[in-house]
Order: structure tokens, then C-alpha cells, then sequence
């Protein structure tokens, strides 16, 4: 049945996620994860591979039955009140497939006939670059055209809200940017857009809202103007040896209590703040007095890879 | 409100159009591949013209003329390749290749796609009857029978073995399913009473009575002979089937 117009402009959050639990044999995979999602807006689901993204989506998508917690997409129970839920949504699944012997456009068109009122299969082709290849069976789709035909499959049925899961894996530049420009009309045009992504950069250009989870664990949320604190700028220093007991404290006395010197290892360090020249003169001195040599020596602006460093002391890209 | 491309208008298509897209998809894909399509098709025909050259020089004891015999075994040994094998293989490779998982998150219920491949297997079926219906008749077949009977054992013989297809596919990984259903496809081929009527198994013959494919191959047989209904291959099948879905439904996951 079409859902009635009412449900499409139904209020209240598109997703609500509530001391999320889950367990895998051994290993805490989701552990008191909260989580809300705005209407109309594009979230970003942001942190290293095993922290807990695809399986947070796929018990909001109904594959998974929350061990303790509540979750509620469009008000509704994932896992109880699934098949009300389901036409309403497209998922984007990583591991998801389709049989090998499958044209791709024939892919998109069985989807399609499954959904009251689809989008024109020959228009979404074309926008996802399909054409070329819509009568080369799956299994002989590059990677990025693998891509590229489940990113269509997931939102052919005009879902009010889609979970992409990883959508620019494997694609190359020019289809990333095709992506990341279908998921922006998707938000103006009112749909809700949950993606994970372990790329910073795609999560900094498109999230309205970004959360960002490490092992299971919600470790900071908000607009990407709020985490990277409106461009500080940022000094990473590593150097060749380790740094002498007690030198980073007395480099943090030297700069002064306006920028923060955070040990990330015993031979590299960052430090935050308002930084200008006379900032790097004091790290070269201070280099000097305690006599270790600079290998590499980094300005930047402070970008989500500092602030998951910050959080956890761990790079995000392993 | 302005609308845009993307502008949501969800819903599910009507139960029975989602059935028949199903249908269709699996009907199409599996008469694209080439195994599948000499499993279904160029085997039973094989089998025909070779049994009843054979017969001509071999003494089998058939109590009818050998075309006689083999068209309704082959009608039968038709039906398992397509009930039986095919449909465990495509299975198993669904769930190995998360077409099954993708299908999850479609508006698609699990029960549609039951009767989607159901579906499926039926037309598959009908275009197998067709062709070795034809090839039969070409070659002299002279069939005396009660089609409605002969339809109620298809039927019964296709739910017996698709709800074991099921099963195996459940149970193993797609490799496995692949060698196994091929295995027993074969073996029931050659000592299962499909073919050749289970007289013609000597002592042995009172057990494949109640192998499926026996009772598929003597139902089919009694039907195109006489006309009458063989109720008693059709029990045979009925408790297959019944035990197929009871061991399907306990065991079987879709992902």
C-alpha cells in the first residue's frame, strides 16, 4: 500500500537510537550507543573499521534485534513493525549483492517494480553513469559500478529515508562526486540521509550532523563546524627519538595556555590552538634545548582526523 | 511544497505484482544459464531418445512400449531437475552472494518470495512439459491420460522436492549444495525409479516406491496410461512433502 501523505511529513525524529547493546560471541560490538537523526538533514556515521557502524545501521534497518536499548525509525519498531518500515526506507548494505547472471539495469528495474511508485529507472541510470554498462551482467561490474548500481537500488523506491553504508567505496573521483552531488539533492528534495563512512573529507563536505563512534562507543557529535571548533589550527610534531621525561610539559609552559600540547606517542605530539609564528619558533627551540630533531613538522587546520585523535590517541585511518 | 526528483513517495507495490516481478526475475535467470538450461531441458531430451533407442536392443521388462514408458519418466525426471536441483543451487548461491539479504530490506515480504520461486519453478516447469511433450509426440507417444490427475501429481512432486531442495540449500554452504544436489539428482537418476518404473528394479523396486522419485515417475506413469488417479504415489509425495517442509522450516535461513 502507498504510505499515506501523512507518514511522509510525520514529525519526530527520523531515527532514534537508545543505549544500543550488542554482542558477538565474545566482543562488544555496540555498547549504550545513543543516536538521533534529524529529518531532512545528512548524517554522517563516522569512525575506523570494527567501531560498530554497519551493525548500529543493520538493527535499524531491521536485520538485527537490539540485545538491549530501544530503536525507533520513523517512529517505528525495526524489528516488529518491519514491514511497515521497510517500503519506507532504502538500505545501501556493504556485503548485500545480487545474483551474478543479472544485467544491471535489470537489477534496478526488478527493485523498482517492487515499490508503488519508483523513480524512472532509465532517468537514475543515467544520473549514476549506469548506461554504459546496464546490459553487462553483475558479476563482470567493476567495483565502483557494483557501487554505484546498490547506491540506485537503495533509493529507486522514493524512501523518505535511505542508510548508505560505506556508498564511495571503491569508486573512483569523478563517481564519488557524482555520490556525494545525488545525496545532496536527495536532502534538498526531503529525503534523510544516514551514511557511514570512515573518510573524514566525506563526512566534513557532507554532514549536516556527525557522530563519530569508536569501538561500539559514541565519542562526539555534532555540525562539522562545532568538531573541528571553526578551524583552529593544529601543529603535529614527530620527531626521530623519544622525547625526554617531562619535555612536552615544559613545551606546553613555553606556549602558554592558549594552545594544548597532546602526547600522541612517545615521539610525536599535536598541538592545538591559536597558533602563528612565533608558535613554530618555540617548537624549533624547544627541539633544540632538548635535543631531539624534528622528522616531520605539520600545520594545518584541525580537521575530524584531529579531533578522533584527540578522543582516542588512535589515528582513524588504520 | 516543490518536487524534485528524489521527493519521497514510498510504498510497496500490491502483494501479487511483487510475486509475479519476483517470478519472472527467477524464471528468466534461470533459463539464462547455461547449466541450468541442460539440467532442465537438453538432459530429459537426451534421456528420452536414448531410452527408447535402447529399450529396442535391451530386454527391461516394460510392461508398455518403451516411448510409453520414458515420456512420463521424463516428464518426472523434468520436474526434479528443476524442483529439486536448480532450485538448491540458485538458492544456495543467493544467500552466498546476499542477494537473499538485499531482497531483506525490499519491500518484498519473505512469504512473496516463497511464492515468487514457486512461481518461478512452475513456469520453468510448463516450458519443460512443452518441449518434451513435443519430442514425445514426434516420436510416437500415444498417452492415454487424465492431464488433471497427471497435474496433481506435478504438483505434489515438485512441492516434495522443492521443499527438499530447500532444505539442502539451507543447510549447506553453496559449494556443498551445488555437489550435493547434483549428486542425488544423478543417483535418483539412475536408481530412483524416475525413468524406468520401479518394476523394473527387481527386489529393489519395493523401496523406490516410496524414494519421491519413484512415486513422481509410477504417479506420472498411471496418470499418462490410464487416466487414473495413483493415489498412492500421491501419498507418497504428500508425506514427502510434508516432511521436507517440516525439516526446511526448523533448519532453514534465509541469510
Amino acid at each position: 500500500m502507498p504510505a499515506s501523505p501523512s507518514s511522509v511529513t510525520a514529525s519526530g525524529p527520523a531515527v532514534a537510537v537508545s543505549g544500543l547493546v550488542m554482542r558477538y560471541a565474545d566482543k562488544v560490538a555496540v555498547d549504550q550507543l545513543d543516536l538521533v537523526v534529524e529529518r531532512r538533514t545528512i548524517t554522517a556515521v563516522l569512525g575506523p573499521n570494527g567501531a560498530g557502524k554497519t551493525t548500529t545501521l543493520e538493527t535499524c534497518e531491521g536485520y538485527r534485534k537490539a540485545q538491549a536499548g530501544t530503536v525507533r525509525v520513523l517512529g517505528l519498531d525495526p524489528q516488529s513493525q518491519r514491514r511497515d518500515l521497510l517500503p519506507r526506507i532504502g538500505v545501501m548494505l556493504q556485503d548485500g549483492g545480487a545474483w551474478s547472471g543479472v544485467r544491471a539495469m535489470e537489477m534496478l528495474r526488478h527493485i523498482a517494480r517492487l515499490h508503488a511508485e519508483p523513480l524512472d529507472v532509465d532517468v537514475l541510470g543515467e544520473r549514476l553513469g549506469l548506461g554504459d554498462c546496464g546490459r553487462t551482467p553483475y558479476r563482470r561490474l567493476s567495483g565502483g559500478q557494483q557501487q554505484r548500481l546498490k547506491l540506485a537500488l537503495a533509493v529507486v523506491g522514493r524512501p523518505e529515508l535511505v542508510f548508505v553504508d560505506e556508498p564511495t567505496a571503491g569508486m573512483d573521483p569523478a563517481a564519488r562526486r557524482t555520490t556525494w552531488e545525488l545525496l545532496q539533492e536527495m536532502r534538498a528534495d526531503g529525503v534523510t540521509v544516514v551514511l557511514t563512512t570512515h573518510h573524514m573529507d566525506e563526512a566534513e563536505r557532507l554532514a549536516d550532523q556527525i557522530h563519530i563512534i569508536d569501538r561500539g562507543r559514541m565519542i562526539v557529535s555534532g555540525s562539522p563546524l562545532q568538531l573541528t571548533r571553526g578551524g583552529t589550527s593544529t601543529i603535529r610534531l614527530v620527531v626521530t627519538k623519544p622525547f625526554p621525561e617531562g619535555a612536552p610539559d615544559l613545551l606546553q609552559a613555553a606556549l602558554g595556555h592558549r594552545l594544548e600540547v597532546r602526547t600522541i606517542s612517545d615521539v610525536s605530539l599535536l598541538i592545538t590552538g591559536p597558533a602563528d609564528s612565533t608558535t613554530l619558533a618555540t617548537v624549533s627551540a624547544w627541539c633544540e634545548q632538548h635535543g631531539v630533531l624534528p622528522e616531520s613538522l605539520q600545520l594545518g587546520q584541525r580537521n575530524l582526523e584531529d579531533v578522533f585523535l584527540e578522543l582516542t590517541g588512535r589515528e582513524l585511518v588504520t | 511544497m516543490s518536487t524534485g526528483l528524489f521527493t519521497p513517495r514510498p510504498g510497496a507495490a500490491p502483494l501479487w505484482r511483487q510475486v509475479c516481478a519476483q517470478a519472472s526475475m527467477e524464471s528468466r535467470l534461470m533459463l539464462r544459464n547455461g547449466e541450468q538450461l541442460l539440467l532442465a531441458v537438453v538432459i530429459p531430451v537426451m534421456v528420452l531418445i536414448g531410452g527408447v533407442e535402447g529399450a529396442a536392443h535391451l530386454d527391461l521388462s516394460l510392461s508398455h512400449r518403451p516411448i510409453d514408458e520414458f515420456a512420463p519418466g521424463v516428464l518426472a525426471l523434468a520436474v526434479m531437475s528443476t524442483a529439486f536441483t536448480s532450485l538448491a543451487i540458485a538458492t544456495g548461491f543467493e544467500r552466498r552472494y546476499g542477494v537473499i539479504k538485499r531482497l531483506g530490506s525490499s519491500p518484498l515480504p519473505r512469504s512473496g518470495l516463497l511464492l515468487g520461486k514457486v512461481g518461478a519453478l512452475l513456469l520453468v516447469e510448463l516450458l519443460q512439459i512443452l518441449v518434451i511433450s513435443v519430442v514425445a509426440l514426434v516420436m510416437g507417444w500415444e498417452p492415454h491420460p487424465s492431464l488433471l490427475a497427471a497435474l496433481v501429481v506435478i504438483v505434489a512432486g515438485t512441492a516434495a522436492f522443492a521443499s527438499l531442495g530447500l532444505f539442502v540449500a539451507g543447510v549447506l554452504r553453496a559449494e556443498a549444495t551445488l555437489a550435493a544436489a547434483n549428486l542425488v539428482y544423478l543417483l535418483l537418476m539412475a536408481g530412483g525409479a524416475v525413468v524406468l518404473p520401479s518394476s523394473a528394479y527387481g527386489a529393489f523396486g519395493g523401496v523406490t516406491r516410496f524414494l519421491p522419485s519413484g512415486a513422481l515417475g509410477d504417479g506420472l506413469r498411471r496418470a499418462f496410461w490410464s487416466g487414473e488417479v495413483p493415489w498412492s504415489s500421491l501419498l507418497v509425495l504428500v508425506v514427502w512433502a510434508g516432511a521436507g517442509a517440516a525439516l526446511t522450516a526448523r533448519t532453514f535461513k534465509w541469510e
